[in-house]
């Protein structure tokens, strides 16, 4: 019956891939591939452009979350993991999903839930680190921050930052995925950004700045140092972002550079500090 | 004094304490107040200091004056150290500002004896009443509750933080009396029993009225110093256990005793703290807690200390190995738990796929089971991993092996061809 293999071609949105489910069972096609058109690369393998409809997208999701609510929101926490061919390991969880019934979702070993299960896991386990390495500087009465994150966590940090939050007005810049989150009067959006630079700090947020990175380097017990189980717990990769591990440009205030005294605690471990790839003192700000 | 002095004086006098959690609480966010505690089970850490401790509350002193002089501490009156007190003004602006910017979860608050434990308690209730209501701060407060202090304050403490604790520090009597003179063991439970009647006393309240205000919503937790005092882990496995039965604690902590200062009646400054010990014992606390393991089945009055090289888990399975193998398709929850390299998450995981079909061998390492653990101890659909030989002696040498590269604090040993050891 679904014999004809071929590729799928659409524009990335959730929508656009549920409607490459949608087209498979029209045409009868078994998917090979699901590329984002802006990834793919002509081949001599067969391929068809699928257009977004959004009748369809929601008539695929509804069916699936009619058969399992958890497989809904497994494919629509899938979509936002930095898993490679996620479209395609989610297109197969769908098929055997409509196929065999939610039974195998049980089973976390299942081949076709396995990759899909762990990158979710992946996705789940990065925000709830975030959720603590989020550092947040206050500009002008707003918060800002910028993560580098390897899956698209904003959706999932949401309802955390937006609920602690609560009164505040605050973005979160995600470099990798070049989008933000804003909240501002009960309000939160994430839209795209593509560059965004953080503004220098004045006094005071410098000042906050040099107090934590203080606390931080005072705080560990020289007798236990202990970098690997530092490094497990808390990899290298978020260290670019935080507060407590830039040069000391990060701590110095834009407009007296000479009044601050330098971060550096007495009797402390003073914290590594990691090369900035991004010019965090580069003037000027969107935002 | 400026603020960044105090906050280094009074972050390096509290940072033995080993208490950083922010879990228990469950409050949410207020219009017109700041922040929430966290609602996630594991609480939420905001970052690890170079020890590799988690850092989630700012974790300070009131003031490091302290009129006792308890001998294992930095802050005892004879010590000679610059000595710092926060107002409470400093202390919430620092509170506050730390956790807009997403630094900390909330504030830790400890303070060495000032005058007495009553007034000493009195300016902590000054500083969390300002946090709490002029600076409408909503976050996560753990306070430390100092032995022989008058009940009505520590319940006024209750009223304002989120956990208690009150430390034991030295896990027996007698070690109470030769190193911290001034402490006894009544005046360390008294409080512990006051917040734990408390907090019963509050649930029932809160059933019958909504708004009734929390005493500790997150419980109470304490601290025990090992390597200090000469007690065994059998004997401070049992204080635990006795301290979760009949005292409700949330957790129980152990902290390494880091020598820091000469004394006749303590180890010598040169004796590196005890990790692997504090490890072991924190593993030990884990069964207990978690997998219904209980303190006279790890240890007895033969076996008072555990084997540094295998965990506690391990020991327990290679002195019971009758109970083994365990067929993971059958067996029940609790008897999962029992084998090593299963834990509470792997055995759910079990639990729920195993509904789904037969599970094979090769389907357990996807569950999150640690087979080089795990292997010596289970059947899946009667078979157990293929080409495994082992005789009692080979699987101890197996367990030690499959650990030791996880292992902190390994002593560097030089090997020679003809030492006959393991």
């Amino acid at each position: 019956m679904m014999d004809h293999e071929m590729i799928y071609i659409y524009d990335g949105s959730f929508d656009g891939f549920l409607c490459c489910v949608f087209d498979s069972y029209a045409n009868k096609e078994v998917l090979t591939a699901i590329c984002c058109d802006e990834d793919f690369i002509p081949t001599l393998f067969a391929s068809r452009l699928i257009e977004t409809d959004k009748s369809h997208a929601n008539r695929v999701l509804k069916k699936i979350v009619k058969v399992s609510p958890y497989a809904g929101n497994l494919l629509q926490k899938g979509f936002l993991t930095c898993m490679p061919d996620k479209e395609l390991h989610l297109y197969r969880l769908v098929v055997k999903l409509l196929q065999e019934g939610p039974g195998f979702l049980r089973n976390y070993s299942d081949e076709i839930l396995f990759p899909v299960i762990t990158a979710v896991r992946h996705l789940n386990s990065e925000a709830h680190l975030l959720k603590g390495f989020v550092r947040f500087s206050e500009l002008g009465g707003v918060l800002g921050s910028e993560i580098e994150p390897k899956n698209r966590v904003l959706p999932v940090l949401r309802s955390h930052f937006c609920a602690r939050y609560m009164n505040d007005t605050f973005f979160i810049y995600d470099r990798t995925h070049k989008e933000a989150l804003f909240y501002a009067a009960g309000k939160a959006v994430i839209c795209p950004l593509e560059d965004f630079r953080m503004a220098p700090p004045d006094e005071t947020e410098a000042a906050y700045r040099i107090l934590w990175k203080r606390f931080y380097d005072t705080i560990a017990i020289k007798e236990r140092y202990n970098p690997k189980c530092r490094m497990r717990n808390m990899p290298k990769r978020y260290w670019n972002t935080m507060t407590e591990f830039q040069d000391d440009s990060y701590f110095k205030a834009q407009n007296s550079p000479a009044a601050v005294p330098a971060p550096v605690a007495r009797d402390g471990i003073p914290a590594p500090v990691t090369p900035s790839g991004y010019g965090q003192s580069a003037p000027g700000s969107d935002f | 004094m400026d603020v960044l002095e105090k906050l280094t004086i009074l972050t390096d006098a509290a940072k033995y304490d080993a208490a950083c959690t922010s879990s228990g609480g469950n409050r949410t966010a207020k219009k017109g107040y700041i922040g929430n505690t966290s609602s996630s089970v594991a609480g939420c850490c905001h970052s690890f200091s170079a020890d590799g401790r988690c850092v989630t509350l700012l974790k300070v002193l009131m003031t490091n004056k302290c009129v006792y002089d308890c001998k294992y501490c930095v802050n005892r009156r004879s010590n000679d150290t610059k000595r710092a007190a926060f107002t409470p003004e400093e202390l919430a602006d620092l509170t506050i500002n730390f956790y807009r910017r997403n630094y900390i979860e909330g504030l830790f608050l400890s303070s060495g004896v000032f005058r007495s434990p009553d007034y000493t308690t009195e300016l902590m209730i000054q500083s969390l009443r300002l946090l709490r209501e002029r600076y409408r701060f909503n976050g996560y407060i753990h306070a430390k509750a100092i032995p022989g202090t008058s009940p009505e304050l520590v319940e006024q403490l209750g009223l304002l933080a989120d956990r208690l604790s009150v430390n034991i520090e030295l896990p027996s009597e007698a070690g109470l009396k030769t190193l911290a003179p001034d402490k006894s063991k009544a005046a360390i439970l008294a409080p512990m029993r006051q917040i734990q009647t408390r907090n019963q006393q509050n649930k029932e309240e809160l059933v019958k009225y909504r708004h009734a205000p929390k005493f500790a919503p997150a419980g109470q937790s304490t601290q025990l110093i090992v390597g200090a005092t000469p007690d065994t882990d059998f004997h401070i496995l049992r204080l635990t256990q006795g301290l979760y039965d009949r005292y409700k604690l949330k957790r129980v902590f152990y902290s390494a005793y880091v020598p820091v200062v000469e004394h006749a009646l303590l180890p010598s400054k040169d004796v590196k703290p005890p990790l692997l010990r504090e490890h072991r014992l924190y593993q030990a606390d884990w069964l207990l807690r978690f997998y219904g393991f209980r303190a006279e089945e790890l240890l007895d009055d033969q076996h008072q200390d555990f084997d540094p090289r295998v965990d506690p888990k391990c020991s327990w399975a290679l002195a019971h190995l009758d109970f083994f193998p365990v067929e993971v398709n059958t067996a029940d929850y609790e008897a999962l738990l029992r084998v090593p390299g299963i834990g509470v998450v792997s055995a759910r995981r079990i639990l729920a796929a195993r509904r789904a079909g037969p599970l094979h061998i090769e389907n357990l390492p996807k569950l999150g089971v640690v087979m080089k653990r795990a292997q010596y101890f289970l059947t899946a659909s009667g078979k157990m991993p293929d080409g495994l030989r082992f005789t009692p002696d080979s699987l101890l040498r197996g367990l030690i092996a499959a650990e030791r590269p996880a292992l902190p604090q390994q002593d560097m040993v030089q090997l020679s061809l003809f030492d006959t050891a393991v």
